[in-house]
């Protein structure tokens, strides 16, 4: 057995038996600490994959790839040194030798082990449970095998109806299965939420269409008459399906631990210390394969926390695991629910407040000590805001307010019922996926972070489930205020109005030039902050030529000559290239406008073509042309819609599903010359594929088999930001519409140059809010978002035409008042066959010989 | 008293409120601004020092606390339309000139010396 194993030297060799969330986390952890290469990291995968999302899991049905629910990637692991092998398992470990054994024949030896096994799902002894369209639900390849069953499906049954088997059903749902919940308990959710939340729940879901049978025992399952199977049950009824999902709990994956002796549970599970070791001090178990003080921890971040523990451990630092908190909220098929703590009212003793409202579906209950000072526990179903302060009030033992039903009563006087962040102590837990303390957050803001964005960067708080964004933020506002910080979000010296302040004041008061507002609401004269944002917002609402005298003075150099300077004073023109779809005729007539003024050419990332060193009296002789051809501004140098880049989608492309040029070419000339608070990109990919790259851009959209999915507020460029899904299988009404009040509720409320990206992350509520405000109209103001864009776009003109054809306007074009004569500073050179602006070494060499 | 020699560069109409334009003068480039307040006719070198380029005319005109200024397109330093002075950076100063409106022509004159 013993083959040539080589270890380096003093290297330590760390081999992570399984490669799921809590494994992955463990070597990034341990990567972290990893500074000297003093470890030496392997792991193993029995999936053909790296560690995915599974808390994420049912966002596949929505339209998440596999990649997308990817928390690393090979390159990542290269890069760090991480010795990974997919598709195989340790099958045996020899602990007298320190080797294992995996199912492929490789025998090899380890200084530490990590088992990071996991669970593996608990299907009932059922008669017939391993037939065909029998399915588990833990894995991405349990998801393809489901989605194939659910091909010729009409029925579908979930068992368990658990936080899992919600999630599993929530799936079939997606899947345009007829979907039944089968539960053995009384109610659904049994572990987290008492009678009064769990019958809310239920009639949530039956609402939805769902059909929940409680109480039901399956005897077998036998062939069906009108459906693939017959479902018979321990009380005599029956239920006939096309397919099972069982989703009836978990248990360790623990065979390895049997195998090599380590000391297990009585019903499973191996057993570890607070400092995650197993009975063998060379061996750690974490994550739901490890057993703490008799208790298996079924939450990803438990297992996270057991994770940091090991790698600490491993590492010689001291940490322990003590215990964590089960208390949980999410959202189950649409529906808030969040458990706190004792949610039965097991404690001793103990009272409670309920409150009901049936007419709103809400269902809230606490749990308080005998005394009446601590909380003990709290159910909620249908509303969930209060989660996080509830959850620190519980955990940190804070004393209750002395009426504690106004924790939970609807906040009738304003006092925002009684929690304040104020009373936690520091060392509160506020972000559970990352760990981040009440005390981490306000010394990143004596650190000079300033909003929720900036906290994010600094202490990854809310960049998990994202579910305490709301705490955080408070937690940073109150930080501020004791420090004595006045958030000031004033434009600039001479307005004392954020960007959206102004905003508003300009769209309700209907103001239609700077000077006005200047009078009414500022001071000085301006400047180059406060005037392109006014001119911007101006020509938002009120679409009128930028080039106005008015609204002239306002404008960058970029939009007063509508083009974009360069670093030599010459200016780079972009003609609109829809979609990037051009006619061979209109190539034509690009390559010889730039002939004829000698223009350098590239071709840009947003598939069009860049002509730079253009001199501004040349602009108007440039576009003239231009424009003969048919051709209209791009939009290049404006705060504005700049491409809609698209794939050629089902016309010519294979795999295309939808017509993706056609469709980016309509939304670009829908929004072309819309005027916003910074750039806005756009893509159309015609399939999954994604050739267009949308997932990067403020707006994103991904041809579907049923319609199109809709991605919002992704960036590229210097901060790259994936973007959200905001929407699924929408037709292209839809589609239209959602982007419609999107774009104006983003020039509506976001900062002077604040992306969409940056602007979604300092959004109160975020892409959840987003959403009720733009899909579900919850501030009531689609229909006025609706009329401002289709008013804008009835109203379109290009800017350069219409330039072109005043004499007034185009007298600016000239580099001197009194002179023809162009700027003498402008030398080019040439290079690669095109010209470029000379450096200041080729400048002096060539003046000298002109001298 | 030396009298002043003025030149004509243009008609007052054809400057617009609140922003530039360049004007060639004695072989040197100028920016002129008409801006609005009691004190409204400013003449600069177009040059910018720092970009190193002709723009100056085409920057964005306005006020920082009590001073008068043109932020350059480039890299939006604040130049003082009174002095030249770059608000920034503190040697850096630009060569101003006199500047008027006779009988509707704007004209310009070297600023005496000493």
């Amino acid at each position: 057995m013993n083959q040539q194993i080589v270890n380096k030297q003093d290297r330590k060799r760390v081999v992570v038996i399984g490669n799921g969330m809590v494994g992955h986390r463990f070597i990034e952890n341990l990567v972290d600490a990893n500074d000297a290469n003093q470890y030496e990291i392997v792991t193993f995968s029995e999936e053909p994959r790296l560690a995915y999302d599974r808390v994420q899991l049912s966002s596949y049905f929505t339209g998440s790839t596999a990649e997308d629910l990817s928390l690393t990637s090979e390159a990542n692991y290269t890069a760090n040194n991480v010795n990974y092998t997919l598709s195989d398992k340790v099958v045996s470990i020899d602990r007298t030798a320190k080797t294992y054994c995996t199912e492929k024949g490789l025998t090899e030896s380890y200084d530490v082990l990590v088992l990071a096994t996991g669970s593996f799902p608990f299907v009932p002894p059922i008669p017939g449970n391993d037939q065909q369209h029998c399915h588990v639900y833990r894995t991405i390849d349990d998801l393809d095998a489901i989605t194939a069953s659910a091909q010729d499906s009409k029925t579908g049954v979930v068992v368990g109806g658990g936080l899992l088997g919600l999630e599993a059903a929530n799936a079939l749902k997606e899947l345009q299965l007829d979907t039944h919940i089968v539960e053995f308990a009384p109610r659904l959710m049994a572990v987290q939420l008492d009678e009064g939340g769990g019958n809310l729940l239920r009639r949530k879901i039956e609402r939805l269409g769902l059909t929940i049978h409680t109480e039901k025992a399956t005897e077998n399952i036998q062939p069906g008459e009108n459906h693939r199977y017959r479902m018979n049950f321990a009380d005599g009824s029956h239920l006939e399906t096309d397919m099972i999902v069982f989703s009836a709990g978990i248990r360790p994956q623990d065979e390895l631990a049997k195998q090599c002796d380590l000391t297990m549970g009585e019903r499973g599970g191996i057993v570890v210390d607070n400092q995650c070791k197993t009975s063998d001090p060379n061996i750690y178990a974490v994550g739901e394969c490890a057993l703490w003080e008799g208790r298996i921890y079924g939450l990803v971040a438990p297992g996270y926390q057991m994770a940091k523990v090991a790698a600490a451990q491993i590492a010689g630092h001291q940490d322990e695991f003590t215990g964590a908190d089960m208390s949980t909220k999410l959202k189950l098929l649409g529906v808030d629910v969040a458990s706190i703590g004792d949610a039965h009212g097991q404690t001793e003793g103990c009272q409670s407040f309920i409150y009901q409202d049936d007419l709103n579906q809400i269902y809230k209950r606490l749990i308080i000590s005998k005394s009446g000072k601590k909380l003990l526990g709290v159910v909620l179903v249908g509303e969930t805001e209060n989660y996080g302060p509830l959850l620190q009030i519980m955990l940190n033992g804070i004393k209750l307010p002395n009426k504690p039903e106004s924790l939970i009563l609807p906040d009738s006087d304003g006092s925002g019922g009684g929690i304040g962040v104020e009373a936690l102590p520091d060392a509160a837990q506020i972000c559970s996926c990352y760990d981040v303390s009440k005390g981490q957050i306000g010394s990143a803001v004596e650190n000079g972070c300033m909003n929720l964005g900036d906290i994010k960067t600094a202490t990854e708080a809310s960049t998990g489930c994202g579910g305490c964004a709301a705490l955080v933020k408070q937690v940073v506002d109150n930080k501020l205020a004791s420090l004595g910080i006045e958030v000031n979000n004033d434009i600039c010296e001479h307005f004392a109005y954020s960007r959206q302040e102004l905003a508003d004041i300009i769209r309700v008061k209907e103001v239609k030039t700077f000077s006005d507002l200047l009078t009414s609401h500022g001071k000085g004269f301006g400047c180059e902050i406060c005037k392109p944002a006014v001119g911007s917002i101006l020509a938002s609402y009120w679409n009128e030529h930028i080039l106005k005298s008015d609204h002239l003075p306002l404008q960058d150099t970029n939009d007063v000559f509508l083009a974009n300077m360069q670093k030599d004073g010459t200016y780079s023109v972009i003609p609109r290239i829809p979609g990037g779809e051009i006619t061979p005729e209109k190539l034509i007539v690009i390559g010889e406008v730039a002939k004829e003024f000698s223009l350098y050419t590239k071709i840009t990332g947003g598939q069009r073509i860049d002509l730079f060193g253009a001199q501004m009296h040349e602009l108007p002789l440039i576009w003239k042309k231009l424009i003969d051809a048919g051709f209209e501004t791009g939009h290049a140098y404006g705060k504005a819609l700049r491409t809609v880049k698209s794939c050629v989608g089902s016309t010519w492309c294979r795999f295309g599903v939808q017509d993706s040029v056609g469709e980016a070419i309509r939304i670009e000339e829908r929004y072309r010359g819309l005027r916003s608070p910074h750039k806005l990109k756009m893509a159309v990919s015609g399939c999954t594929r994604e050739c267009a790259e949308a997932q990067s851009k403020d707006v994103g959209i991904i041809a579907t088999e049923k319609g199109w999915n809709l991605f919002v507020c992704g960036n590229g460029g210097m901060r790259p930001r994936h973007a959200d899904l905001f929407a699924t299988d929408i037709d292209t009404a839809t589609l239209i519409r959602y982007i419609d009040r999107f774009l104006m509720f983003y020039v509506r409320t976001a900062d002077r140059l604040q992306r969409t990206s940056v602007w979604l992350e300092n959004l109160d509520g975020g892409l959840e809010y987003l959403k009720q405000v733009i899909i579900e109209d919850s501030l009531g103001i689609c229909g006025e978002l609706e009329a401002e864009m289709t008013s804008l776009v009835d109203t379109y003109e290009c800017e350069w035409k219409a330039t072109i054809e005043d004499e007034q306007k185009l007298k600016r074009f000239n580099h001197f008042i009194n002179a023809d004569n162009k700027d003498s500073n402008v030398i080019f050179v040439s290079e690669r066959d095109q010209k470029r602006p000379a450096t200041k070494d080729e400048r002096s060499k060539l003046e000298g010989v002109a001298n | 008293m030396v009298n002043k020699t003025w030149f004509d560069i243009c008609a007052e109409q054809d400057l617009t409120l609140d922003s530039g334009v360049c004007a060639l003068f004695d072989d040197e480039q100028v920016a002129i601004f008409k801006c609005s307040g009691d004190e409204d006719l400013f003449a600069i070198s177009n040059f910018d020092p720092i970009g190193e380029a002709n723009v100056l005319s085409r920057g964005i005109v306005g006020s920082i606390g009590e001073k008068r200024v043109v932020s350059s397109p480039l890299f939006k330093q604040h130049f003082c339309l009174k002095t030249g002075e770059c608000l920034e950076e503190a040697d850096m100063n630009l060569k101003t000139y006199d500047i008027r409106s006779h009988q509707g022509t704007i004209q310009l004159s070297h600023k005496a010396v000493g």
